[in-house]
């Protein structure tokens, strides 16, 4: 083994540099220029997704690190991403309070990105943890990130501490496998698990350990405070990209390491999924905070998600990969919208206050009718097709009861999507949002995500490739 | 008497038990914190414990609880920053009087 061995891991490396690159920018561009540090963070990340989107199959080290072609897709779609919750961020980081320090807010981004990629190429239990905590504790600073805000303090405490909460619980179960089977390789692990009782109490407190981190009903008490305080871009970040990577590592687990479990898994899974998604379907419709409402519908597109996690194939790995870059696009241009209007209204988020909002911004209206009629599953948007595959993955293994309890609370869900839409054509309103411009930036991100809502769900080639990637 | 692997883990799963107790009805930010410090120590224990007693020819164990210990220290850290932020903001570390965000 040589030192160019780490050459292999070329994604990690990369995006190491450009954040220490974009740490010496911060040091040495004295005048707190937002604008500089944008193009730069843009730039690198640019040029980072262009170079790395080769499909590779690496171990490395031993096997402590495992690179499936699966997760180097989900790298890149993690990163573009990150890149779209970036040029959304604008309006917000370009406030007095915050513009000082926007370095950082780059910085810890990359962070927590940096972490993601370790998390879904890991090959061991000690390189997972590690992948995780680093995706972890930035998040807990950008959550906190608008410092004398009373709401933002507060949800960062209870985002880190229920963090710090959940891995504990995770880190438990890590150390009973541990116990029983006398190696953390994800490879070796998988031959010498039996299924004993105390490992089915490790799993369970493994999966509890990573329900947190994807808010899965029992374990989601801390995501709507948390998405409601937070910063808008950042409980953008935080429901797609942070839940995005969780899940596929939570899928990369338990058919890696747990696969000869299932029968444990599978049981445990389904009825988590169907709990999920109706209780949060039925607090989705109560409230009246749209950024806590959406903290809600991201608790049942988790439940979906799930959905692929239990068919446990090549089709459901990627029917989970589809669903999460359709869910990307669709979120992050509802959360586009609603950070550029809550500029406009004193940092207000409710409902009323989107009243009559196609009369002064018919665009940004539209914007947010497709992506909720995408995170609904209406067809023709890609939302649709998304869904659409998960359940048939999931219907194909046999899981009849909860596919079509997640079907009936489909029905559930575009109840309360469309609550917002009616909100904003036909409740009237006397003194609506007055009309403004968004920025270019945010422009651009708005429109990348509608594109991505109309063309995901009309072209069949990505659903065609990723199910050719799973494949490999 | 012969101390064996059964009473180390009495004493991680008693302290792993007041951990969630403790995380579950203290009303101080810091003794939340505290508690789910129990938590990760008790993790650390099982570790050192496992590598020493069952599977003593290599080291895997006790690396996972080196790793464990400087990551639970990162994220103290961060959290004590985080305690001190919400002080500032409402003067008490009480979760009673941080309730601004429900519905």
């Amino acid at each position: 083994m040589d030192l160019a061995t780490i050459l292999h891991m070329q994604p990690e490396v990369m995006l190491s540099f450009i954040i220490i690159i974009l740490l010496l920018g911060d040091l040495i561009i004295r005048q707190p220029n937002h604008r500089i540090l944008q193009f730069m963070a843009f730039g690198l990340l640019v040029v980072h997704i262009a170079a790395n989107l080769t499909i590779s199959d690496e171990v490395l080290f031993g096997g402590m690190y495992h690179s499936t072609p699966m997760a180097s897709v989900v790298k890149t779609i993690l990163t573009v991403g990150t890149l779209l919750v970036i040029l959304q961020a604008g309006p917000w980081i370009r406030r007095e309070d915050t513009r000082h320090k926007a370095g950082e807010f780059y910085l810890l981004t990359f962070s927590t990105l940096l972490g993601m990629y370790f998390m879904v190429s890991a090959g061991s239990f000690l390189m997972f943890y590690v992948g995780l905590e680093l995706a972890s504790i930035p998040m807990a600073c950008l959550v906190a990130f608008d410092k004398y805000k009373h709401h933002s303090a507060e949800a960062g405490a209870k985002f880190i501490m229920s963090a710090m909460f959940s891995s504990g619980l995770m880190l438990y179960g890590l150390s009973l496998i541990y116990g029983t089977v006398g190696t953390m390789y994800f490879a070796d692990i998988e031959n010498a698990l039996t299924g004993t009782p105390l490992q089915i109490m490790a799993m369970v407190f493994f999966f509890a350990g990573l329900g947190f981190k994807l808010s899965l009903v029992p374990f989601h008490m801390w995501t709507p405070d948390t998405y409601q305080g937070a910063p808008t871009p950042i409980s953008a970040y935080l429901s797609v990209i942070s839940k995005g990577a969780a899940a596929f590592a939570l899928m990369n687990i338990l058919l890696r390491v747990f696969g000869p479990m299932v029968e444990d898994w599978s049981l445990l899974l389904s009825v988590v999924i169907v709990v999920t998604i109706t209780v949060a379907n039925l607090f989705a419709i109560l409230q009246s905070d749209l950024k806590r409402f959406m903290a809600y519908s991201s608790i049942s597109q988790a439940g979906y998600i799930m959905l692929a996690v239990l068919a446990g194939d090549e089709q459901g790995m990627a029917s989970l990969v589809y669903y999460i870059v359709v869910y990307i696009v669709a979120n992050l241009a509802v959360f586009g919208v609603i950070t550029n209007v809550e500029q406009h209204t004193g940092g207000l988020v409710d409902r009323e206050a989107y009243n009559g909002l196609y009369k002064t911004n018919p665009r940004l209206t539209l914007v947010m009718t497709l992506a909720l009629f995408s995170l609904a599953g209406i067809p023709p948007f890609a939302g649709f097709f998304s869904k659409f595959f998960v359940f048939a993955s999931a219907f194909h293994q046999g899981y009849y009861l909860v596919v079509f309890l997640a079907l009936v609370n489909t029905i559930i869900s575009l109840y309360y999507y469309l609550l917002i839409v009616k909100a904003m054509y036909i409740t009237p309103n006397d003194s609506p949002v007055p009309t403004f411009k968004s920025g270019p930036l945010s422009t651009v991100c708005l429109t990348v995500c509608v594109a991505g809502i109309v063309v995901l769900g009309l072209c069949s080639g990505v659903y065609e490739l990723l199910q050719h990637v799973a494949g490999l | 008497m012969e101390i064996h692997v059964i009473h180390y883990l009495i004493v991680s799963t008693v302290m792993l038990f007041c951990g969630i107790y403790g995380f579950f009805t203290r009303k101080n930010l810091l003794a939340i914190l505290i508690s789910v410090e129990l938590i990760l120590n008790a993790t650390n224990i099982n570790f050192a414990v496992f590598n020493r007693y069952l599977y003593p020819d290599a080291l895997e164990g006790h690396f996972f609880s080196l790793f464990g210990i400087a990551i639970a220290a990162a994220e103290t850290a961060v959290a004590i920053a985080i305690i001190i932020n919400v002080y500032r903001n409402v003067k008490h570390v009480l979760t009673d009087d941080i309730n601004e965000l429900k519905g």
